[in-house]
Protein backbone atom coordinates (compact mmCIF):
# COMPACT_ATOMS: atom_id res chain seq x y z
CA UNK A 1 0.00 0.00 0.00
CA UNK A 2 2.99 2.30 0.95
CA UNK A 3 4.96 1.58 -2.49
CA UNK A 4 1.61 2.24 -4.31
CA UNK A 5 1.66 6.02 -2.65
CA UNK A 6 5.41 6.18 -3.13
CA UNK A 7 5.63 5.27 -6.73
CA UNK A 8 2.34 7.49 -7.22
CA UNK A 9 3.93 10.20 -5.61
CA UNK A 10 7.18 9.89 -7.67
CA UNK A 11 5.28 9.45 -10.86
CA UNK A 12 3.59 12.83 -10.34
CA UNK A 13 6.78 14.89 -8.59
CA UNK A 14 7.88 13.19 -12.48
CA UNK A 15 5.02 14.95 -14.60
CA UNK A 16 5.30 18.01 -12.56
CA UNK A 17 8.98 18.35 -13.10
CA UNK A 18 8.70 17.95 -17.02
CA UNK A 19 5.77 20.31 -16.88
CA UNK A 20 7.68 22.63 -15.68
CA UNK A 21 11.05 22.07 -17.87
CA UNK A 22 8.65 21.70 -21.11
CA UNK A 23 7.18 25.41 -19.70
CA UNK A 24 10.62 26.84 -19.43
CA UNK A 25 11.29 26.06 -22.86
CA UNK A 26 8.43 27.12 -24.59
CA UNK A 27 9.54 30.46 -22.77
CA UNK A 28 12.90 30.07 -23.83
CA UNK A 29 11.99 29.33 -28.02
CA UNK A 30 9.43 32.55 -27.36
CA UNK A 31 12.39 34.66 -26.64
CA UNK A 32 14.16 33.40 -29.59
CA UNK A 33 11.24 35.42 -32.16
CA UNK A 34 13.60 38.78 -32.37
CA UNK A 35 16.56 36.57 -33.52
CA UNK A 36 14.16 34.57 -35.97
CA UNK A 37 12.80 37.73 -37.34
CA UNK A 38 16.25 38.90 -38.12
CA UNK A 39 17.14 35.67 -40.05
CA UNK A 40 13.61 34.64 -42.19
CA UNK A 41 15.04 32.20 -44.29
CA UNK A 42 15.62 29.98 -41.25
CA UNK A 43 11.73 30.29 -41.12
CA UNK A 44 10.97 29.90 -44.37
CA UNK A 45 13.20 26.58 -44.40
CA UNK A 46 10.99 25.11 -42.06
CA UNK A 47 7.85 26.17 -43.44
CA UNK A 48 8.72 23.97 -46.30
CA UNK A 49 9.57 21.03 -44.35
CA UNK A 50 6.72 21.33 -42.21
CA UNK A 51 4.38 22.75 -43.90
CA UNK A 52 4.66 22.73 -47.46
CA UNK A 53 5.09 19.14 -47.16
CA UNK A 54 2.07 18.10 -45.39
CA UNK A 55 -0.01 19.54 -48.31
CA UNK A 56 -0.82 16.52 -50.10
CA UNK A 57 -1.96 14.65 -47.01
CA UNK A 58 -3.91 17.42 -45.90
CA UNK A 59 -5.94 18.11 -49.24
CA UNK A 60 -6.19 14.05 -49.66
CA UNK A 61 -7.84 13.64 -46.50
CA UNK A 62 -10.03 16.96 -46.68
CA UNK A 63 -11.46 15.75 -49.48
CA UNK A 64 -12.28 12.32 -48.36
CA UNK A 65 -13.51 13.82 -45.24
CA UNK A 66 -15.88 16.07 -47.25
CA UNK A 67 -17.16 13.30 -49.23
CA UNK A 68 -17.60 11.23 -46.30
CA UNK A 69 -19.55 14.10 -44.28
CA UNK A 70 -21.74 14.95 -47.36
CA UNK A 71 -22.75 11.02 -47.68
CA UNK A 72 -23.56 10.92 -44.07
CA UNK A 73 -25.50 14.03 -43.85
CA UNK A 74 -27.33 13.26 -47.09
CA UNK A 75 -28.73 9.73 -45.73
CA UNK A 76 -29.78 11.91 -42.21
CA UNK A 77 -31.12 15.34 -43.60
CA UNK A 78 -33.15 13.42 -46.45
CA UNK A 79 -35.03 12.07 -43.89
CA UNK A 80 -36.62 15.57 -42.76
CA UNK A 81 -36.79 16.40 -46.46
CA UNK A 82 -33.83 18.79 -45.26
CA UNK A 83 -31.38 18.03 -47.91
CA UNK A 84 -30.53 21.36 -49.26
CA UNK A 85 -28.95 22.83 -45.66
CA UNK A 86 -26.39 19.54 -46.68
CA UNK A 87 -24.47 23.00 -48.32
CA UNK A 88 -23.68 24.43 -44.15
CA UNK A 89 -24.13 21.17 -42.11
CA UNK A 90 -20.88 20.39 -44.32
CA UNK A 91 -19.10 23.55 -44.30
CA UNK A 92 -19.86 24.11 -40.73
CA UNK A 93 -18.74 20.53 -39.65
CA UNK A 94 -15.46 21.53 -41.34
CA UNK A 95 -14.90 25.05 -40.02
CA UNK A 96 -16.10 24.72 -36.06
CA UNK A 97 -14.50 20.88 -36.00
CA UNK A 98 -12.99 18.79 -38.35
CA UNK A 99 -10.94 21.05 -39.98
CA UNK A 100 -9.23 22.24 -36.95
CA UNK A 101 -9.07 19.03 -35.21
CA UNK A 102 -8.56 16.46 -38.04
CA UNK A 103 -5.57 18.59 -39.68
CA UNK A 104 -3.96 18.82 -35.78
CA UNK A 105 -3.91 15.01 -35.69
CA UNK A 106 -2.62 14.59 -38.78
CA UNK A 107 -0.01 17.28 -38.44
CA UNK A 108 1.84 15.31 -35.19
CA UNK A 109 1.52 11.83 -37.64
CA UNK A 110 3.19 13.90 -40.38
CA UNK A 111 4.90 16.77 -39.27
CA UNK A 112 5.37 16.98 -35.43
CA UNK A 113 6.85 12.50 -35.42
CA UNK A 114 9.07 14.08 -37.79
CA UNK A 115 10.45 17.02 -35.71
CA UNK A 116 10.79 14.74 -32.45
CA UNK A 117 12.57 12.17 -34.15
CA UNK A 118 14.96 14.83 -35.93
CA UNK A 119 15.78 16.43 -32.81
CA UNK A 120 15.79 13.74 -30.74
CA UNK A 121 18.58 12.18 -33.28
CA UNK A 122 20.01 15.66 -33.22
CA UNK A 123 20.71 15.15 -29.50
CA UNK A 124 21.57 11.34 -29.72
CA UNK A 125 24.30 12.58 -32.07
CA UNK A 126 25.53 15.43 -29.65
CA UNK A 127 24.62 18.15 -32.89
CA UNK A 128 22.79 19.97 -29.91
CA UNK A 129 26.17 19.63 -27.55
CA UNK A 130 28.30 20.15 -30.30
CA UNK A 131 25.99 23.94 -30.91
CA UNK A 132 25.91 24.75 -27.59
CA UNK A 133 29.69 24.62 -28.10
CA UNK A 134 30.10 26.49 -30.66
CA UNK A 135 28.13 29.43 -28.49
CA UNK A 136 24.74 28.86 -30.91
CA UNK A 137 21.98 28.35 -28.81
CA UNK A 138 19.70 25.37 -30.19
CA UNK A 139 16.95 26.35 -28.62
CA UNK A 140 16.76 29.56 -30.63
CA UNK A 141 18.76 28.25 -34.02
CA UNK A 142 16.92 24.77 -34.27
CA UNK A 143 13.72 24.37 -32.01
CA UNK A 144 12.19 28.25 -32.09
CA UNK A 145 12.18 28.17 -36.16
CA UNK A 146 10.23 24.53 -36.36
CA UNK A 147 7.99 25.60 -32.91
CA UNK A 148 6.81 29.11 -35.24
CA UNK A 149 7.06 27.13 -38.61
CA UNK A 150 4.12 25.04 -37.03
CA UNK A 151 2.36 27.98 -35.87
CA UNK A 152 2.16 29.74 -38.81
CA UNK A 153 1.45 26.29 -41.08
CA UNK A 154 -1.29 24.99 -38.77
CA UNK A 155 -3.86 27.42 -39.67
CA UNK A 156 -3.22 27.40 -43.06
CA UNK A 157 -3.33 23.91 -43.43
CA UNK A 158 -6.36 24.16 -41.13
CA UNK A 159 -8.02 26.18 -43.99
CA UNK A 160 -7.08 24.10 -47.05
CA UNK A 161 -8.66 20.97 -45.82
CA UNK A 162 -11.39 22.49 -44.78
CA UNK A 163 -11.72 24.06 -48.60
CA UNK A 164 -11.18 21.42 -49.68
CA UNK A 165 -13.59 19.57 -46.94
CA UNK A 166 -16.28 21.65 -49.00
CA UNK A 167 -15.50 20.74 -52.51
CA UNK A 168 -15.26 17.22 -51.69
CA UNK A 169 -18.32 17.70 -50.28
CA UNK A 170 -20.19 19.44 -53.31
CA UNK A 171 -18.94 16.74 -55.50
CA UNK A 172 -20.70 13.81 -53.47
CA UNK A 173 -23.90 15.53 -52.68
CA UNK A 174 -24.14 18.86 -55.99
CA UNK A 175 -22.58 15.83 -58.20
CA UNK A 176 -23.65 12.74 -57.07
CA UNK A 177 -26.70 12.75 -54.69
CA UNK A 178 -28.38 15.92 -57.02
CA UNK A 179 -28.55 18.08 -54.58
CA UNK A 180 -29.45 21.76 -55.56
CA UNK A 181 -26.42 23.96 -56.10
CA UNK A 182 -28.18 26.89 -55.35
CA UNK A 183 -29.73 26.00 -51.64
CA UNK A 184 -25.65 24.29 -50.93
CA UNK A 185 -23.89 27.30 -51.78
CA UNK A 186 -26.61 30.22 -50.57
CA UNK A 187 -26.95 28.37 -47.18
CA UNK A 188 -23.55 28.09 -46.51
CA UNK A 189 -22.94 31.51 -47.07
CA UNK A 190 -26.02 32.51 -45.15
CA UNK A 191 -25.63 30.09 -41.77
CA UNK A 192 -21.98 30.40 -42.17
CA UNK A 193 -20.55 33.40 -39.99
CA UNK A 194 -17.32 34.99 -39.96
CA UNK A 195 -16.73 35.68 -36.07
CA UNK A 196 -18.70 32.54 -34.63
CA UNK A 197 -17.39 30.03 -37.49
CA UNK A 198 -14.59 30.95 -39.34
CA UNK A 199 -12.67 33.14 -36.44
CA UNK A 200 -13.08 30.53 -33.86
CA UNK A 201 -11.79 27.65 -35.90
CA UNK A 202 -8.83 30.16 -37.03
CA UNK A 203 -7.84 30.56 -33.40
CA UNK A 204 -9.17 26.63 -32.68
CA UNK A 205 -5.96 25.82 -35.08
CA UNK A 206 -3.49 28.38 -33.83
CA UNK A 207 -4.00 27.06 -30.48
CA UNK A 208 -3.79 23.37 -31.74
CA UNK A 209 -0.45 24.09 -34.15
CA UNK A 210 1.36 25.80 -31.03
CA UNK A 211 0.22 22.89 -28.93
CA UNK A 212 1.18 20.34 -31.24
CA UNK A 213 5.06 22.05 -32.20
CA UNK A 214 5.53 22.23 -28.56
CA UNK A 215 4.91 18.70 -27.46
CA UNK A 216 6.68 17.32 -30.71
CA UNK A 217 9.89 19.84 -30.63
CA UNK A 218 10.34 19.24 -26.68
CA UNK A 219 9.57 15.65 -26.54
CA UNK A 220 13.10 15.87 -29.30
CA UNK A 221 15.34 18.05 -26.98
CA UNK A 222 14.04 15.79 -23.85
CA UNK A 223 14.59 12.09 -25.02
CA UNK A 224 16.90 10.37 -23.61
CA UNK A 225 20.17 10.25 -26.34
CA UNK A 226 19.43 6.72 -27.57
CA UNK A 227 17.70 4.73 -30.49
CA UNK A 228 15.56 3.31 -28.13
CA UNK A 229 15.23 6.83 -26.30
CA UNK A 230 14.04 8.81 -29.42
CA UNK A 231 11.44 5.97 -30.29
CA UNK A 232 9.53 6.33 -27.54
CA UNK A 233 10.01 9.79 -27.49
CA UNK A 234 7.99 10.13 -30.67
CA UNK A 235 5.75 7.74 -29.88
CA UNK A 236 5.06 10.04 -26.80
CA UNK A 237 5.01 13.16 -29.42
CA UNK A 238 2.36 11.58 -31.16
CA UNK A 239 -0.12 10.16 -28.37
CA UNK A 240 0.25 13.21 -26.11
CA UNK A 241 -0.44 16.02 -29.22
CA UNK A 242 -3.59 13.62 -29.87
CA UNK A 243 -4.79 14.15 -26.25
CA UNK A 244 -3.88 17.59 -25.85
CA UNK A 245 -5.76 18.81 -29.03
CA UNK A 246 -8.64 16.83 -28.30
CA UNK A 247 -9.23 17.95 -24.69
CA UNK A 248 -8.10 21.79 -25.81
CA UNK A 249 -10.84 21.37 -28.63
CA UNK A 250 -13.42 20.41 -25.59
CA UNK A 251 -12.28 23.58 -23.41
CA UNK A 252 -12.45 25.98 -26.84
CA UNK A 253 -15.55 24.84 -28.05
CA UNK A 254 -16.83 25.25 -24.43
CA UNK A 255 -15.96 28.50 -24.43
CA UNK A 256 -16.42 29.54 -28.00
CA UNK A 257 -19.98 27.53 -28.47
CA UNK A 258 -20.90 26.60 -25.19
CA UNK A 259 -23.42 29.86 -23.99
CA UNK B 1 56.47 14.89 -10.14
CA UNK B 2 53.75 17.43 -9.61
CA UNK B 3 54.29 20.88 -11.09
CA UNK B 4 52.90 23.85 -9.86
CA UNK B 5 52.38 26.08 -12.89
CA UNK B 6 52.85 30.26 -12.57
CA UNK B 7 49.99 31.87 -12.47
CA UNK B 8 50.28 33.45 -15.68
CA UNK B 9 51.10 29.66 -16.92
CA UNK B 10 47.78 28.40 -15.98
CA UNK B 11 44.70 29.12 -18.58
CA UNK B 12 42.21 26.56 -16.98
CA UNK B 13 42.34 26.69 -13.46
CA UNK B 14 40.57 23.62 -11.20
CA UNK B 15 40.12 24.04 -8.17
CA UNK B 16 37.91 21.36 -5.29
CA UNK B 17 36.01 20.11 -8.22
CA UNK B 18 32.96 17.68 -6.96
CA UNK B 19 30.56 15.73 -9.30
CA UNK B 20 28.86 12.93 -9.52
CA UNK B 21 25.67 11.25 -11.39
CA UNK B 22 23.35 10.69 -8.83
CA UNK B 23 24.59 8.46 -5.66
CA UNK B 24 27.61 8.02 -8.05
CA UNK B 25 30.71 10.05 -7.41
CA UNK B 26 32.82 11.16 -10.47
CA UNK B 27 34.97 13.95 -8.99
CA UNK B 28 35.72 14.09 -5.55
CA UNK B 29 37.79 17.19 -4.87
CA UNK B 30 39.76 16.90 -7.81
CA UNK B 31 42.34 20.09 -8.55
CA UNK B 32 44.29 20.46 -11.79
CA UNK B 33 45.39 23.11 -13.82
CA UNK B 34 45.73 23.31 -17.72
CA UNK B 35 49.27 25.29 -18.83
CA UNK B 36 48.99 27.81 -21.98
CA UNK B 37 50.48 26.89 -25.14
CA UNK B 38 50.77 23.40 -24.17
CA UNK B 39 48.87 20.26 -24.88
CA UNK B 40 47.69 18.48 -22.04
CA UNK B 41 46.54 15.29 -21.81
CA UNK B 42 43.70 13.66 -19.50
CA UNK B 43 44.18 9.72 -19.24
CA UNK B 44 42.14 7.55 -17.72
CA UNK B 45 40.55 4.52 -18.12
CA UNK B 46 37.03 4.24 -19.36
CA UNK B 47 34.13 5.52 -17.29
CA UNK B 48 36.15 7.94 -15.12
CA UNK B 49 34.26 10.86 -16.70
CA UNK B 50 37.30 12.05 -18.86
CA UNK B 51 34.03 13.37 -21.49
CA UNK B 52 32.25 14.74 -18.51
CA UNK B 53 35.44 17.11 -17.50
CA UNK B 54 35.68 18.36 -21.02
CA UNK B 55 31.85 18.94 -20.69
CA UNK B 56 32.45 20.94 -16.70
CA UNK B 57 34.87 22.84 -18.47
CA UNK B 58 32.69 24.23 -20.95
CA UNK B 59 29.78 25.22 -18.90
CA UNK B 60 27.49 22.18 -20.24
CA UNK B 61 27.28 20.29 -16.81
CA UNK B 62 27.35 22.17 -13.34
CA UNK B 63 29.59 21.04 -10.31
CA UNK B 64 28.18 20.01 -7.11
CA UNK B 65 31.16 21.94 -5.45
CA UNK B 66 34.58 23.49 -6.92
CA UNK B 67 35.23 25.78 -9.25
CA UNK B 68 36.19 25.84 -12.78
CA UNK B 69 38.48 28.83 -13.97
CA UNK B 70 38.91 29.56 -17.63
CA UNK B 71 41.16 32.38 -18.46
CA UNK B 72 40.53 33.66 -15.19
CA UNK B 73 36.51 33.59 -15.30
CA UNK B 74 35.00 31.19 -13.18
CA UNK B 75 32.91 29.34 -15.78
CA UNK B 76 29.68 28.88 -13.84
CA UNK B 77 29.13 32.18 -12.34
CA UNK B 78 29.35 33.36 -15.77
CA UNK B 79 25.76 34.52 -17.10
CA UNK B 80 24.27 32.79 -20.24
CA UNK B 81 25.70 35.49 -22.50
CA UNK B 82 28.61 35.56 -21.18
CA UNK B 83 29.05 32.17 -21.01
CA UNK B 84 28.24 32.08 -24.48
CA UNK B 85 30.74 34.70 -25.32
CA UNK B 86 33.59 32.72 -23.34
CA UNK B 87 32.83 29.50 -25.57
CA UNK B 88 33.34 31.38 -28.79
CA UNK B 89 37.00 31.48 -27.89
CA UNK B 90 36.57 27.32 -26.51
CA UNK B 91 36.59 24.74 -29.30
CA UNK B 92 35.64 21.17 -28.80
CA UNK B 93 35.86 18.00 -31.08
CA UNK B 94 33.55 15.53 -30.10
CA UNK B 95 33.97 12.02 -30.16
CA UNK B 96 31.57 11.65 -33.09
CA UNK B 97 32.97 14.98 -34.98
CA UNK B 98 29.32 15.80 -33.96
CA UNK B 99 28.45 17.32 -37.52
CA UNK B 100 25.55 19.00 -38.51
CA UNK B 101 23.95 16.45 -40.82
CA UNK B 102 21.78 18.31 -43.11
CA UNK B 103 25.05 20.80 -44.05
CA UNK B 104 27.63 20.14 -46.43
CA UNK B 105 31.40 19.85 -45.34
CA UNK B 106 31.82 23.45 -46.50
CA UNK B 107 28.51 24.62 -44.67
CA UNK B 108 29.06 22.97 -41.56
CA UNK B 109 33.02 24.72 -41.13
CA UNK B 110 30.78 27.89 -42.44
CA UNK B 111 28.34 27.49 -39.63
CA UNK B 112 30.28 29.51 -36.94
CA UNK B 113 30.96 31.97 -39.02
CA UNK B 114 27.43 32.74 -40.14
CA UNK B 115 26.21 32.38 -36.78
CA UNK B 116 29.23 34.75 -35.04
CA UNK B 117 29.89 37.22 -38.20
CA UNK B 118 28.56 39.31 -40.28
CA UNK B 119 31.42 38.92 -42.87
CA UNK B 120 30.17 38.83 -46.34
CA UNK B 121 30.51 35.40 -48.27
CA UNK B 122 33.39 35.94 -50.28
CA UNK B 123 35.59 36.25 -47.24
CA UNK B 124 33.72 33.15 -45.16
CA UNK B 125 34.57 31.42 -48.56
CA UNK B 126 38.19 32.44 -48.04
CA UNK B 127 38.19 31.11 -44.28
CA UNK B 128 36.40 27.96 -44.57
CA UNK B 129 39.02 26.75 -47.32
CA UNK B 130 41.88 27.80 -45.44
CA UNK B 131 40.32 25.66 -42.64
CA UNK B 132 39.66 23.02 -44.66
CA UNK B 133 43.04 23.20 -46.04
CA UNK B 134 44.82 22.92 -42.47
CA UNK B 135 42.98 19.50 -42.36
CA UNK B 136 43.71 18.28 -46.03
CA UNK B 137 40.05 18.34 -46.84
CA UNK B 138 39.85 21.14 -48.85
CA UNK B 139 38.45 18.70 -51.96
CA UNK B 140 36.52 17.38 -50.06
CA UNK B 141 33.92 20.73 -49.23
CA UNK B 142 30.92 19.79 -51.29
CA UNK B 143 30.64 16.23 -49.48
CA UNK B 144 27.73 15.43 -47.03
CA UNK B 145 28.90 13.95 -43.36
CA UNK B 146 26.99 10.85 -44.64
CA UNK B 147 29.82 10.42 -47.27
CA UNK B 148 32.71 10.85 -44.42
CA UNK B 149 34.75 8.18 -42.91
CA UNK B 150 34.89 8.69 -39.33
CA UNK B 151 38.56 10.03 -39.20
CA UNK B 152 37.51 12.35 -42.22
CA UNK B 153 34.40 14.11 -39.93
CA UNK B 154 36.24 14.56 -37.02
CA UNK B 155 39.31 16.46 -39.22
CA UNK B 156 36.08 18.46 -40.43
CA UNK B 157 34.82 19.05 -37.49
CA UNK B 158 38.53 20.16 -35.91
CA UNK B 159 38.43 22.76 -39.27
CA UNK B 160 35.24 23.61 -37.52
CA UNK B 161 36.82 23.96 -34.03
CA UNK B 162 39.19 26.31 -35.06
CA UNK B 163 36.89 28.56 -37.38
CA UNK B 164 36.30 30.85 -35.11
CA UNK B 165 40.32 30.94 -33.74
CA UNK B 166 39.70 29.96 -30.50
CA UNK B 167 42.19 30.20 -27.51
CA UNK B 168 41.73 26.54 -26.73
CA UNK B 169 40.88 23.11 -27.81
CA UNK B 170 39.00 20.44 -26.16
CA UNK B 171 39.73 17.02 -27.87
CA UNK B 172 36.88 14.16 -26.52
CA UNK B 173 38.56 10.58 -27.31
CA UNK B 174 39.96 11.55 -31.04
CA UNK B 175 41.36 8.66 -31.67
CA UNK B 176 38.86 6.54 -30.94
CA UNK B 177 37.94 3.80 -33.49
CA UNK B 178 40.88 5.26 -36.04
CA UNK B 179 42.74 3.03 -38.58
CA UNK B 180 46.24 3.67 -38.24
CA UNK B 181 46.50 6.45 -40.97
CA UNK B 182 43.92 8.29 -39.62
CA UNK B 183 45.18 8.20 -36.37
CA UNK B 184 48.54 9.31 -37.97
CA UNK B 185 46.79 12.07 -39.14
CA UNK B 186 44.82 13.21 -36.14
CA UNK B 187 48.25 12.98 -34.44
CA UNK B 188 49.55 15.53 -36.56
CA UNK B 189 47.28 17.77 -36.95
CA UNK B 190 46.35 17.95 -33.06
CA UNK B 191 50.19 18.81 -32.43
CA UNK B 192 50.67 20.38 -35.33
CA UNK B 193 47.66 22.87 -35.17
CA UNK B 194 48.59 23.58 -31.39
CA UNK B 195 52.01 24.47 -32.32
CA UNK B 196 51.21 26.67 -35.11
CA UNK B 197 48.07 28.36 -33.82
CA UNK B 198 49.28 29.07 -30.17
CA UNK B 199 46.47 27.32 -28.70
CA UNK B 200 46.14 25.27 -25.68
CA UNK B 201 45.18 21.38 -26.00
CA UNK B 202 43.11 19.38 -24.06
CA UNK B 203 43.00 15.89 -24.98
CA UNK B 204 40.84 13.34 -23.42
CA UNK B 205 41.80 9.73 -24.53
CA UNK B 206 42.97 6.65 -23.68
CA UNK B 207 45.20 5.81 -26.35
CA UNK B 208 48.28 6.12 -24.59
CA UNK B 209 51.23 5.69 -27.14
CA UNK B 210 49.37 8.44 -29.27
CA UNK B 211 48.54 10.98 -26.41
CA UNK B 212 51.81 10.41 -24.87
CA UNK B 213 53.63 11.33 -28.33
CA UNK B 214 52.12 14.40 -28.67
CA UNK B 215 51.06 15.81 -24.95
CA UNK B 216 53.08 18.07 -22.69
CA UNK B 217 51.99 16.94 -19.54
CA UNK B 218 49.96 14.23 -18.88
CA UNK B 219 46.94 14.37 -15.94
CA UNK B 220 46.01 10.22 -15.00
CA UNK B 221 42.65 10.07 -13.35
CA UNK B 222 40.91 7.21 -11.76
CA UNK B 223 37.78 6.58 -9.14
CA UNK B 224 37.15 10.34 -8.85
CA UNK B 225 41.18 11.32 -7.91
CA UNK B 226 44.17 12.27 -9.96
CA UNK B 227 46.48 9.47 -9.69
CA UNK B 228 49.07 10.86 -11.63
CA UNK B 229 50.67 13.55 -13.00
CA UNK B 230 53.95 15.10 -14.89
CA UNK B 231 55.63 15.61 -18.26
CA UNK B 232 55.21 11.99 -20.28
CA UNK B 233 58.67 10.93 -19.54
CA UNK B 234 58.12 11.29 -15.66
CA UNK B 235 54.83 9.22 -15.95
CA UNK B 236 57.06 6.57 -18.04
CA UNK B 237 59.52 6.55 -15.10
CA UNK B 238 56.61 6.36 -12.31
CA UNK B 239 56.93 3.66 -9.53
CA UNK B 240 53.48 3.48 -9.46
CA UNK B 241 52.14 0.02 -10.13
CA UNK B 242 48.67 1.13 -11.08
CA UNK B 243 50.22 4.02 -13.20
CA UNK B 244 52.54 1.10 -14.98
CA UNK B 245 49.46 -1.26 -15.41
CA UNK B 246 47.61 1.94 -17.44
CA UNK B 247 50.93 2.71 -19.39
CA UNK B 248 51.73 -0.77 -20.38
CA UNK B 249 48.17 -2.12 -21.15
CA UNK B 250 49.22 -4.89 -18.63
CA UNK B 251 45.75 -7.14 -18.16
CA UNK B 252 46.44 -8.20 -14.61
CA UNK B 253 48.05 -5.95 -11.67
CA UNK B 254 46.48 -3.45 -9.38
CA UNK B 255 43.34 -3.04 -11.62
CA UNK B 256 42.45 -6.83 -11.25
CA UNK B 257 41.43 -8.95 -14.31
CA UNK B 258 38.66 -10.46 -12.52
CA UNK B 259 35.40 -8.35 -11.48
CA UNK B 260 35.19 -8.96 -7.54
CA UNK B 261 33.28 -12.53 -7.08
CA UNK B 262 33.13 -15.28 -4.65
CA UNK B 263 35.50 -17.82 -4.32
CA UNK B 264 35.62 -19.82 -8.22
CA UNK B 265 35.76 -23.34 -6.22
CA UNK B 266 32.82 -22.53 -4.43
CA UNK B 267 31.28 -20.96 -7.19
CA UNK B 268 31.50 -23.81 -9.52
CA UNK B 269 30.10 -26.30 -7.20
CA UNK B 270 27.48 -24.57 -5.44
CA UNK B 271 25.76 -26.59 -2.70
CA UNK B 272 27.81 -29.56 -2.90
CA UNK B 273 30.83 -27.27 -1.95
Amino acid sequence: MLNTFQYLGRETLKSLRKLGRANFFLLHILSGLPQLVQRPRLLIAQLYSVGVLSVLLITISGLFVGMVLALQGYNVLSGFGAEESLGVMVAASLVRELGPVVTALLFSGRAGSALTAEIGLMKATEQLSGMEMMAVDPIKRIMAPRFFAGLVSMPLLAGLFTAVGVIGGYFVGVGLLGVDQGPFWSQMQAKIDFCDDTVNGFIKSLVFGAVVTWIAVFEGYDAVPTAEGVSRATTRSVVYSAFAVLGSDFLLTALMFGD
Amino acid sequence: MRHVFASDEVLISIRGLTFGWGERKIFDNVSLDIPRGKVTAIMGPSGTGKTTLLKLIGGQLRPECGEILVDGQNVHRLGHAALYELRKRMGMLFQSGALLTDLSVYENVAFPLREHTQLPDSMIRSLVLMKLQAVGLRGARNLMPTELSGGMARRVALARAIALDPLMLMYDEPFTGQDPISMGVLVKLIHDLNRDLGLTSILVSHDVMETVAIADYVYLISGGQVVGQGTPAEIEASASPWIGQFMHGAPDGPVAFHYPAIDYARDLLGDAA
